[in-house]
């Protein structure tokens, strides 16, 4: 077995990204990198990477995604050609599948990696744990093939190096049985539509669990009213119904790049980082010196929010006079 | 309908975690702990759907001794009863070694749904489920926020990125993982908690499952992540941390 074969989601900017990372991961082991492109026979945005193939794999059981589906069909390409690695961007949908695709191999996924360490004969995993707080390093095992999820935003896609030459796309057959397909897709949709959008908003004053109560929420209100700021929310916030869900900022709420963010009691999962990362300064008010979101962080400040938002209330109005 | 939760125990939330000597997991002595979040709002689901069209809630759990305590409050909160796979050595194990032992302790009940949460708060590897789903050649579903019973199947609403959701069918038996905040949480009664108390909680091991306890991918190191960002922490009191920070937002940000 050799070479690394990264597994593209379509209209994802986290396959670049994998496919990037998957170059990087080439160089460092002396291995070729392709990618495959699934459900479709166009290679679309990676047909100008610098890739050995791109393997296409077409199917009208392919046009929707199904798990059973896309295991089916990438089982039966990993097989064919034999890859010892292979890398696949985080999504929700490779983690609906990927699990399965490695349980296959008698393999097990690492998932959610955010760097890794390569050498021949060598290879070093990193991810995280207690979301966020710890790291690991993590080793394969077994026989290859070998399975690994990218953290969105854990690899830059500018870095993906262009091809000189043009790729070859391999179209890839395989046999798809109908009635080995168990769940039954409907279309996608969106609630109702947003009344507020944040990505507009110059300043943002975002709450987190930290926060404890419903009945504490008119504080950071009050803060966002002084600033000028639009108050957004961290998901538990959302669920709790204290805010609605149109201010839930991250990856299954909205992704905003103010001027300023200001996160107030929120630790800083991944899934809350992706949302507001892009920020030009994030600024963190947490009582714990640990959490993650200082590591994103320009300003910090360590403390009980009970204090220290009501004192900032007061130096804002002073300031504004 | 039978349906099996799936449940873990892992530190409290706010816990502030350590390092153990080896570097290879954390310092547990000391540490309180808790059902992992998403799985709390898996067995809601199941404890809801059985309130609905009748049958039976099954915990169950792989941990160390210490977890019959997460699998108490299961029952308090209205579990029927309890599976416990009593190990002291899954810290060190993989999800596909901890699937082979749920999977295994599953089947042996036949049940029309498996719920689990959808990643745990320690490792979160976030697989369980879908490599359960796998073992058992049974169709899966993840990041659920609403189950429908219809007759041999269910109705799911999945989560996807941006906002989006989609609805999926899937013919039982299946399993699905269970997104968090999807309804709000109850709280044992002192009824459940009394009741809970006769319950059967059925230990096995996993010798008695025949599953052999052996990792594929291994975790080498566990350490604190390094900062790649400067945080300029604002110290002093409240009052002065407050003061720096509007100083900043005003002359160097200039946003306010
Ligand atoms: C598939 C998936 C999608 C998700 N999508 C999103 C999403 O779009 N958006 C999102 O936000 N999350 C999302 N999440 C959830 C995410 O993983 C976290 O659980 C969530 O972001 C945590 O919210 P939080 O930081 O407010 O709460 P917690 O993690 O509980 O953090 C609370 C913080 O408040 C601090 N704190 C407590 N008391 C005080 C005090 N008195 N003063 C100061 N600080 C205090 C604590 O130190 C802690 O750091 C998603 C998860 C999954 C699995």
């Amino acid at each position: 077995m050799s070479g690394i074969l990264v597994i593209t989601q379509q209209k994802n900017r986290m396959s670049a990204e994998t496919l990037a990372a998957g170059q990087q991961l080439g160089a460092a082991l002396n291995l070729p990198v392709s990618a495959a492109v699934i459900g479709t026979s166009d290679a679309g945005e990676f047909a100008d990477k610098k890739l050995d193939h791109i393997y296409t794999v077409d199917d009208p059981l392919l046009k929707a995604y199904t798990p059973d589906g896309y295991t089916a069909a990438l089982e039966q390409l990993i097989r064919l050609k034999k890859p010892q690695f292979v890398l696949l961007p985080h999504t929700y949908q490779v983690r609906d599948f990927a699990p399965k695709l490695a349980t296959r191999f008698q393999q097990v996924l690492v998932s959610d990696v955010v760097d890794f360490r390569a050498a021949p004969g060598s290879v070093v995993m990193v991810r995280q744990l207690f979301q966020g707080k710890l790291n690991a390093d993590v080793k394969f095992g077994g026989e290859a093939p070998y399975f690994a999820s990218l953290q969105a935003g854990a690899f830059r896609a500018e870095n993906a190096v262009r091809a000189d030459t043009p790729v070859s796309v391999e179209s890839v057959p395989v046999q798809l049985d109908a009635s080995k397909i168990r769940s039954r897709p409907e279309e996608p949709f969106r609630e109702a539509q947003r009344a507020v959008d944040l990505t507009a908003a110059s300043i943002i004053v975002s709450v987190g669990r930290g926060i404890r109560e419903k009945e504490n929420i008119p504080m950071v209100e009050e803060l966002a009213k002084v600033m000028g700021a639009e108050l957004a929310a961290s998901r538990p916030i959302c669920d709790n119904g204290w805010l609605p869900m149109e201010r839930q900022v991250g990856s299954s709420g909205q992704t905003v790049a103010p001027k300023v963010y200001i996160a107030v009691g929120i630790s800083g999962a991944i899934q809350h980082l992706v949302g507001m990362k892009g920020a030009k300064t994030i600024v963190a008010i947490n009582k714990d010196a640990n959490a993650p979101i200082f590591e994103v962080a320009d300003y910090g400040i360590v403390g009980d929010l009970f204090e220290v938002v009501p004192a900032l209330i007061e130096e804002v109005k002073k300031a504004k006079g | 309908m039978k349906i099996i939760v799936a449940i873990k125990q892992v530190p409290a939330r706010d816990s502030q975690l350590r390092v153990d000597s080896a570097g290879k997991w954390i310092q547990t002595s000391g540490l309180s702990f808790e059902i992992n979040e998403p799985d709390a709002y898996a067995l809601e689901a199941a404890l809801q759907l059985k309130e609905k069209n009748g049958g039976e809630v099954l915990a169950l759990c792989a941990g160390p001794a210490g977890a019959s305590q997460t699998i108490r409050e299961a029952l308090a909160k209205g579990a029927d009863r309890a599976l416990h796979i009593e190990d002291d050595t899954l810290n060190d194990l993989d999800t596909l070694a901890v699937s082979r032992l749920l999977a295994k302790a599953a089947a042996a009940e036949n049940p029309d749904l498996i719920l689990t949460g959808l990643q745990s708060d320690d490792l979160g590897y976030g697989q369980t489920g879908v490599v359960i789903a796998e073992l058992l050649g049974m169709p899966h579903a993840t990041l659920i926020m609403e189950v429908e019973k219809k007759d041999a199947a269910v109705r799911v609403k999945r989560e996807l990125e941006d906002g989006w959701f989609q609805h999926v069918e899937l013919p039982l038996p299946a399993v699905l993982t269970i997104q968090s905040g999807i309804s709000k949480l109850r709280y044992a009664t002192l009824m459940g908690i009394k009741r809970a108390k006769t319950k059967e909680v059925k230990r096995l091991t996993a010798a008695d499952l025949g599953v052999e306890l052996q990792p594929t991918i291994t975790i080498d190191r566990v350490y604190a992540p390094v900062r790649t960002k400067q945080t300029q922490i604002l110290e002093g009191s409240a009052k002065e941390a407050a003061a720096k920070l509007v100083e900043k937002l005003k002359f160097e940000v200039r946003v306010l």
